[in-house]
């Protein structure tokens, strides 16, 4: 991390890269299984060129969201572990939500939301690629019951909307904290930014102070 | 199967009205297992009229044949050898779609119609809107759509929809020697079973009955069994079938909760932005510590 004038590097090349990629299969993948899950959303499916497609094209999609997300979580995983003082901003979601960052115990890298966003994907994506599995259909499918696979397309359809709930509010929060978006685009932040959003980590990049 | 028709009171994946302005009479097949010999002729007729053609199997050492069904086999004789309280008897059921008013399949489908319901009863395919996501084998109760290897389409028994819309029986009652499968109105099904029963109970069968499953709003095609008390001796026909749990909830509950979820989190960004407000670093008076600190 090197500081330059008054801006910070957020994200180097490659974690934006990897970043966005997960980002653009995670989308391509909510639209195919939206469209799949409600009549009202089946219209995504013209989106990857015709139904059949789509429903060719999902599977593929999520596998490959899980592994460039892997190596995303091999980035950010050290960063992500939890620790008391995160446990007492989520307490302190009130306060969060409410813009009262001085009186919340200081951010690191991450904060305890972005935290808890990462171990929940890498839980979700877990659990979505098994019970993807169970129902892929032609090819494995065929080899589960079909009661399992009853069991497994609940738990696909429950934890992918848990996910897709968990995005939207990932997206608003990078929309509501002006400066992180350009943050994952460009790699830069204002050390205001820094300052403000993710004081432990301001400290630690620019050697104290 | 495709064919033009307005008498559609369910179609998948659809929220408004199907093309229903013209309604005909609740049909339904009765399979007379008493009566069945296992000649397996329905099993031809249904290949013959449907031209469809299964490979070539191997010889399994039992009559089964092929040895379940398949894109291309949409009904099969089963044949089950088991201990009844009349000593070995040897069961035979001619397995296919049953047609249920409640179809398991129609409620999985997520393609806008490629499955539908006629007003006479038929739960139909309609192959060219099937995606091939299997939705209907998970939602079927009897385990009968077939997904085919050659074009990812599922297939299963039409009850020979387009024969019954010109007036005609489905192959398998035209050909079946014994008169064991017959076709007619619902309501004259449910008597001629009945008649059937009074025969069958005289010959000692106490448990004889109809098997219309209640569970799956009842079914088109029904059974005389001579043991009524236990389906499941007929190579596992389900005692109470009915849409299983988690299928009804992925297609009930689910739907409406999981959009909802979406809706009012979506919502609550909205409220949230335009009361509190975006959360903005204060860049203007960041200049200090630049001078102070001293860094590069």
């Amino acid at each position: 991390m090197s500081t330059q004038d008054n801006r910070i590097v957020r994200a180097t090349a490659p974690e934006r890269v990897n970043h966005w990629l997960v980002a653009i299969l995670f989308v391509l993948a909510a639209l195919g299984g939206l469209a799949l899950f409600h009549p009202f959303f089946f219209w995504f499916t013209n989106l990857f060129g015709s139904p059949t497609w789509a429903r060719i094209a999902h599977p593929f999609i999520g596998a490959l969201l899980f592994f460039v997300f892997l190596r995303l979580a091999a980035r950010w995983a050290g960063d992500c572990r939890l620790t008391d003082d995160d446990r007492q901003w989520l307490r302190q979601i009130y306060d969060v939500i409410g813009k009262h960052e001085e009186k919340l115990p200081e951010a690191g890298r991450f904060n305890a939301g972005q935290k808890c966003l990462f171990w929940f994907q890498l839980f979700a994506l877990c659990l979505l690629l098994v019970t993807g599995v169970v129902i892929w259909r032609p090819w494995f499918a065929p080899s589960f019951s079909i009661p399992i696979i009853r069991v497994a397309v609940v738990a696909h359809g429950v934890t992918a909307f848990l996910f897709v709930a968990a995005i939207l509010v990932h997206i608003y929060a990078a929309f509501w904290v002006k400066g992180s978006i350009k943050g994952m685009t460009t790699g830069w932040v204002t050390r205001a930014w820094a300052k403000k959003f993710h004081p432990g980590w301001y400290r630690q990049v620019s050697g104290g102070k | 199967m495709a064919l033009q028709s307005l008498d559609i009171i369910r179609r998948s994946a659809t929220t408004t009205p199907p093309p229903g302005v013209r309604q005909t009479e609740k049909l339904a097949k009765l399979i007379d297992i008493s009566k069945c010999i296992g000649c397996k002729a329905c099993q031809v007729a249904c290949m013959e009229w449907n031209d469809t053609r299964d490979a070539i199997g191997h010889n399994h050492g039992v009559l089964d044949d092929p040895m379940d069904l398949t894109e291309n086999s949409w009904t099969v004789m089963r044949y089950s050898e088991v201990e009844t309280d009349r000593g070995l008897e040897w069961l035979i059921r001619k397995d296919g779609c049953m047609h249920c008013a409640d179809p398991g399949c129609l409620k999985a489908c997520p393609a806008p119609g490629a499955i539908v319901q006629y007003s006479n009863g038929i739960v139909d395919f309609h192959e060219e809107n099937c995606i091939g996501c299997g939705y209907c084998i998970t939602g079927c109760p009897f385990n009968i759509p077939r997904l085919s290897k050659k074009d990812s389409k599922v297939y299963k028994c039409t009850l020979c929809a387009d024969r019954v819309a010109v007036g005609l029986e489905p192959a398998c009652v035209k050909t079946c020697p014994t008169g064991a499968i017959v076709f007619g109105t619902k309501e004259k099904m449910i008597q001629h079973a009945e008649e059937r029963l009074v025969d069958l109970k005289e010959r000692g069968y106490a448990h004889a009955g109809l098997y219309n499953p209640k569970g799956v709003g009842g079914t088109h095609v029904m059974y005389v069994l001579p043991h009524a008390d236990a389906p499941s001796l007929y190579h596992g026909l389900p005692d109470e079938p009915k849409i299983d749990f988690w299928v009804a909830f992925w297609k009930g509950a689910a739907k409406p909760i999981g959009n909802w979820l979406l809706g009012l989190v979506a919502f609550a960004a909205f409220l949230h932005y335009i009361t509190v407000g975006p959360n903005e670093a204060d860049e203007a008076n960041d200049k200090e510590p630049e001078h102070a600190g001293g860094k590069p």
